[in-house]
């Protein structure tokens, strides 16, 4: 055999012996996951398409999370709420995350992850084109719009065109300045924001396999940004742990062959690599942090699927302990659960919460809050001539508001060491 | 689908992403509610920073004050049109906005998707870089016998490529439609 993972997934789904890259095929989903921007129209258009007696494929393989505009008094993003929340009850949904419930969770990438939906050798579908994040975990993930969504609400099918790989080989140790977010922004400087189309993203190599899963998350969470359709890291032990106590089914792992076919292969010496920020308006200008610090900033933002994990926050405390910052700092955690950690989670001692509060950062609830805008109301939201850094994925024009600003994007660490100076820093400054 | 169509040129440059098609802060309208809905259509495009908008002079805008369409129905754009989030809002904003193609370089996955699965509006992709050669405003014919595009103010014709594996969900008009026609679903 000379298969890539992500062909071998795909096979397994498709029910057939082996498939080829450009081949179009129709593929038994395990899990549809979506949100309260695109589960509405989602479930209107299963409606309008299956009839009256529409009936929802397997109601235990879709997981719904209310998490993009949560905290707002916006009254038609309130009504996508209540819309879920009327579809959950009406068809009594076992995976539905209500806000304002005990089982509030937020971010639905992150949040797939901590619920055990993360099931390695299975393919998962998701109205949001990060869902590639779930790839960490040895399976295929990716973004789909509402049609389609509706189509496999009603059938449990889809169906998709078999994707070349793309190989990222990253060789080395991990310093300690450096996180995955820099090794991303490293990939996508060099591929381009269309450099992956159509393409799978295989992450491989001694630094990858030392990261914990939510910065593996960090890289295909990013996948998308190069255009690519799926990213996927091979299941080790470190992925086993993570899911031993979250699920109980047995799953396959698979690996690619040794022989398999890629489209393009890149090695990268971590030592070659240093923290990097994407300048405003695109995830591919990249730069070294070196050559742009100094840039005065507004604001300072930590959050989102690809940066408001526990991992992010922790790196951050490092920074931050003992530290005053001088622009104003926004602190979002993806979700609930790492909402908690803030309280049990130490350095030094000293819990998380702590350092932040007394560092001058203002917490906000879980939720995707201003990592996409949002309602004019929403924390964080970047407003006319800002000058932001983020941990954040995209930096389009407007994406986190007011198309007149400008966000740079970069590691959790670099975010940290900016906030304290007001001005972009390298992390090395504070370590 | 109709073989020929006609319309004014609205051009873009490279990487028209998904919150420039449809800016996130718009989200929260109903798709389905036909009034409402309009709004979509009246967002079109608002996210695209002014001096891209309409090149090659930038600064025109897509669309008049109080309109909900546009007098453009053709956008011309460069490669990976459609980057960013899956929001299916984005081709369905084009479409309320009265857009019937686009002719761009490339596109990213997930718009393409939805624009020929949702049945919005025909991504069509050209085999040369067409933003340099066509002007905003100039009127233009598709001809999907043929696969080509005529600039009507100078006669001069460009080759598209053909869609290729989803032709067939093209011509029945979405997804759902090609599944029925083919008895994937009842
Ligand atoms: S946190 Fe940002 S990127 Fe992640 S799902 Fe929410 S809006 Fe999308």
């Amino acid at each position: 055999m000379n298969k890539t993972i992500t062909e071998k997934i795909l096979a397994k789904a498709a029910g057939k012996e082996s498939v080829t890259p450009g081949e179009n095929i129709w593929l038994n989903v395990d899990l549809l996951m979506t949100h309260d921007v695109c589960g509405p129209p989602t479930i209107q258009i299963w409606k309008n398409e299956f009839g009256e007696n529409a009936t929802i494929w397997d109601k235990d393989k879709l997981a719904v999370f209310p998490d993009h505009y949560i905290f707002t008094e916006n009254k038609q993003a309130n009504r996508n709420v209540d819309i879920l929340r009327d579809f959950a009850k009406e068809y009594n949904l076992p995976h539905y995350y209500d806000v304002g419930s005990e089982r509030y969770k937020g971010v639905c990438h992150i949040a797939l992850a901590e619920e055990g939906f993360n099931i390695p050798g299975t393919v998962l579908f998701g109205t949001d084109s990060h869902t590639c994040t779930s790839g960490a975990f040895g399976l295929f993930s990716t973004g789909v719009g509402n049609t389609d969504a509706a189509f496999i609400l009603g059938t449990g099918k889809i169906w998709e065109k078999v994707p070349q790989s793309i190989k990222l080989t990253f060789n080395g140790k991990m310093p300690e300045y450096l996180m995955a977010k820099d090794l991303i922004l490293k990939v996508i400087g060099d591929l381009g924001t269309d450099g992956g189309t159509y393409k799978s993203l295989e992450f491989d190599g001694e630094a990858i396999f030392s990261l914990e899963m939510h910065e593996r998350m960090t890289l295909t969470n990013m996948a998308i940004e190069v255009g690519a359709m799926n990213g996927i890291i091979a299941v080790d032990e470190i992925t086993e742990a993570y899911l031993k106590p979250r699920i109980s089914k047995t799953f396959e792992s698979f690996q690619s062959d040794p022989n398999a076919e890629y489209s393009n292969k890149y090695e990268y010496s971590i030592k070659d690599i240093e923290p990097l920020v994407a300048k405003p308006h695109s995830p591919d200008n990249i730069n070294t942090v070196h050559n742009v610090q100094g840039t005065q900033l507004t604001k300072c933002y930590i959050g989102s699927c690809t940066g408001g994990k526990i991992s992010d926050f922790q790196a951050v405390a490092k920074i931050l302990l003992g530290q005053q910052v001088k622009t104003p700092t926004f602190i979002v955690p993806a979700t609930t659960q790492i909402a908690k950690q803030f309280e049990t989670e130490t350095y030094k001692g000293i819990t998380l919460f702590d350092i932040f509060k007394h560092s001058g950062c203002a917490i906000g609830p879980a939720s995707c809050a201003a990592c996409l805008g949002g309602p004019s109301d929403t924390i964080g939201r970047a407003s006319d001539g800002e000058v932001v850094i983020s941990t954040t994925n995209r930096n389009y024009p407007g994406r986190m508001g007011s198309k007149k600003s400008e966000v740079y994007l970069a590691s959790p660490l670099t975010v940290a060491a900016s906030a304290i100076n007001g001005k972009i820093t390298d992390p090395r400054e504070y370590l | 689908m109709d073989k020929i169509i006609e319309g004014k040129a609205y051009v873009l440059g490279n990487n028209v992403d998904t919150d420039q098609i449809i800016p996130a802060e718009h989200l929260v309208y109903s798709l389905d509610d036909v009034e409402e809905s309009k709004i979509y259509g009246h967002y079109a495009l608002s996210g695209v920073p002014v001096k891209e908008a309409g090149l090659p002079e930038g600064n025109i805008p897509f669309i008049e004050q109080i309109n909900n369409t546009s007098e453009f129905n053709i956008i011309i754009g460069g490669s990976n049109f459609g980057c960013g989030s899956s929001r299916e809002h984005a081709p369905f904003a084009l479409q309320k906005a009265g857009v019937k193609a686009i002719i761009a370089e490339s596109y990213a996955r997930i718009f393409y998707r939805n624009a020929v699965d949702g049945g919005f509006v025909l991504p069509l992709e050209a085999d040369e870089k067409l933003i340099n050669k066509i002007s905003t405003g100039t009127e233009l014919q598709i001809d999907l016998e043929n696969y080509t595009l005529t600039d009507l103010s100078n006669k001069s014709t460009f080759k598209l490529l053909s869609p290729g594996d989803v032709l067939p969900i093209i011509n029945a008009g979405g997804l759902f439609k090609f599944a029925r026609a083919s008895g994937l679903i009842a």
